[in-house]
């Protein structure tokens, strides 16, 4: 059994109760929504491109203290990455909150930074919380001004 | 078979409070252990737990009467025939419906809502109106959205005040020559309101337009009597009042139910069918297309002997009592604010604490085994209402010991020392 400090750690809390890049910029290339229509939390994600590189992420929104922890651990990370970067993060992301990666499995990097979140894997019914972001984020990379739901998502 | 409406209680009538340990002994779920600790279950508003007694009832009807109803000549398709239809009898005394053909079974609330939304709004004409309450559940507002796609009718949403209490003047305001329909809810599943439906009926009825009545919410907590309300129509289910999922129950006026054409088609609904022409059965069969809920149907009439064996008076007094206790203990916990405050509340404790999202709350409670609702409780004009995106609700029944709340309240506290 897991104890409730592993998914509310400080630095969770810290970044919920603070979070970064929670802005809505001004011409942002890319963005998409997302909506967990479970709780009611929605997110926009707005990416700005250059080059192949993501040059600026924000997001807007509210959402429980995951979801808000995660999007601001996710716009931070994704900076400066290129759009084939950001996208196997959220790979390697989505392995780690779902339990398929295993602990200390990671390969260092980015993830590690991230790796606050996986406490959320003893949590099924809230890891759609830590993913929203990632997914909207993604979709904006793929099809941006598109709207993500968790209702169509496994995780 | 007509009934009188039951008188109402007299001031002397006596509530005697009952074990509630006892009680609890009754419902195996509430031994078990979450996480490590007892179950807390403070959910009991989204679907309440089952006692022996109904789980016993359906097991013992599969076991040994089970048939198919109203088909087979032999003995136990008899049987099975009998007890279902006992079974509605059991929820026309409950109800206090003047007959059991005024008693549907359908799969639950928003199939019965469905129901009379598709069949008595089938004459609905454009410009014909229908009022709500700023506070139902979604299965008591998308079906009169879809009528109007499809009929041109004009919803009206009579508003509620900060505490969460009906304006009735305002509501009043709405009726009209226009009207066709009120459809409201008894009882609030998000905020716990206690509708004054009496009053909704009279004013309806002497602007000539009818009334449904959604209880499922109420009927799980006080006694209902369709005579003395003269309602038109009053929808409930099964799984809120102790029986299993599957099961709920449309009441409607006889006269109306015999002026509605069908709702599903195919077996059991019809008299005679031709490839030329079909003739319809009479109510109840007419609204009961295909093999019923028969075991579901055994298991709600179990449901409701089991809480008359308790007495609504004893349960409603000993709600109330939690009610209290509940709200002078979330009173005290710092930030947070209860949602619905009315002076007639059932108790459904509703609530949002600053900086904490309801998700949040839920999952730190459930770490203790404490379950409560997170979220808009399929009300999300009523969230809106209230200027949140959803709360935290823990909602009580029959089964709830007083002491369940103050570990409520200490698992709040729990979440302020996280969340600081
Ligand atoms: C007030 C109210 N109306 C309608 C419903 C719908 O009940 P059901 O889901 O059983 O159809 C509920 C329960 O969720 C409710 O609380």
């Amino acid at each position: 059994m897991s104890d409730l400090s592993d998914l509310y750690q400080e630095l969770i809390l810290d970044h919920s109760r603070s979070p970064r890049n929670l802005r809505r910029p001004s011409n942002p290339t890319a963005s998409a929504k997302g909506d967990n229509p479970l709780c009611g939390d929605k997110i926009t994600v707005f990416l700005t491109l250059e080059g192949g590189r993501v040059a600026d992420a924000a997001f807007e929104g509210r959402g429980c203290a995951i979801s808000m922890a995660s999007a601001s651990l996710m716009t931070d990370a994704v900076k400066g990455k290129t759009v084939e970067e950001a996208e196997a993060l959220f790979q390697k992301f989505q392995a780690m909150v779902t339990g398929k990666s295993g602990a200390g499995n990671h390969d260092g990097g980015e993830i590690d930074r991230l790796s606050a979140l996986s406490g959320v894997q003893a949590y099924p019914m809230r890891v759609k919380c830590a993913t929203l972001c990632w997914h909207t984020m993604s979709s904006a990379l793929a099809h941006p001004g598109a709207t993500v739901s968790t209702e169509k998502l496994e995780a | 078979m007509t009934s009188q409406p039951r008188r109402s209680p007299l001031p002397s009538d006596n509530f005697a409070p009952y074990d509630v340990e006892r009680v609890r002994a009754d419902f195996p779920i509430l031994g078990r252990k979450v996480h490590g600790h007892p179950l807390v279950f403070l959910d009991t508003a989204a679907s309440a737990q089952k006692p022996n007694a109904v789980l016993d009832a359906m097991d013992r009807f599969c076991r040994e009467d089970y048939a198919n109803v109203h088909r087979g000549v032999y003995y136990l398709s008899e049987r099975a025939t009998h007890a279902y239809e006992a079974a509605r009898e059991t929820v026309r005394g409950f109800v206090n419906a003047r007959e059991a053909a005024e008693i549907v079974f359908t799969r639950n609330t928003t199939e019965a809502i469905n129901l009379v939304a598709a069949s008595h709004g089938a004459n609905f004409r454009p410009g014909d109106e229908i009022i709500l309450s700023a506070i139902e559940h979604h299965s008591n507002i998308v079906p009169w959205q879809m009528l109007r796609e499809r009929a041109g009718i004009v919803l009206r949403v009579a508003p509620v005040d900060d505490s969460g209490e009906l304006i009735l003047d305002a509501f009043a305001d709405l009726l009209g020559p226009r009207t066709k329909l009120v459809a409201i809810t008894h009882i609030s599943n998000a905020i716990g309101t206690v509708m004054p439906v009496a009053e909704i009926v009279r004013l309806a009825h002497a602007a000539g337009a009818r009334v449904l009545i959604d209880g499922s919410q109420a009927a799980p907590h006080q006694a209902i009597d369709v005579q003395a309300l003269d309602c038109d129509f009053y929808a409930f289910t099964g799984h809120k009042l102790y029986g299993p999922t599957g099961i709920g129950v449309l009441y409607g006026k006889a006269e109306l139910l015999a002026a509605m054409p069908p709702y599903q088609s195919g077996g059991e609904m019809i008299r005679s069918v031709s490839f030329e022409k079909t003739e319809y059965a009479a109510p109840p069969a007419r609204f009961e297309a295909g093999t019923p809920n028969i075991v579901g149907a055994i298991g709600l009439a179990a449901a409701i002997d089991y809480v008359a064996t308790i007495g609504f008076d004893s349960i409603a007094a000993h709600e109330q009592a939690l009610l209290r206790h509940g709200t002078a203990l979330l009173s005290e916990v710092k930030g947070l604010r209860l949602v619905g405050t009315a002076r007639h509340k059932a108790a459904i404790l509703s609530f949002v604490i600053d900086g904490v999202h309801p998700h949040d709350v839920a999952t730190i409670l459930d770490r203790s085994g404490i379950a409560v609702r997170a979220g808009h409780h399929c009300a999300q004009p009523a969230m809106e209402r209230f200027g949140v995106s959803g709360t935290s609700r823990a909602s009580c029944g029959l089964y709830t010991r007083l002491d369940e709340l103050d570990a409520l309240a200490q698992g709040l506290a729990r979440v302020r020392e996280i969340f600081g």
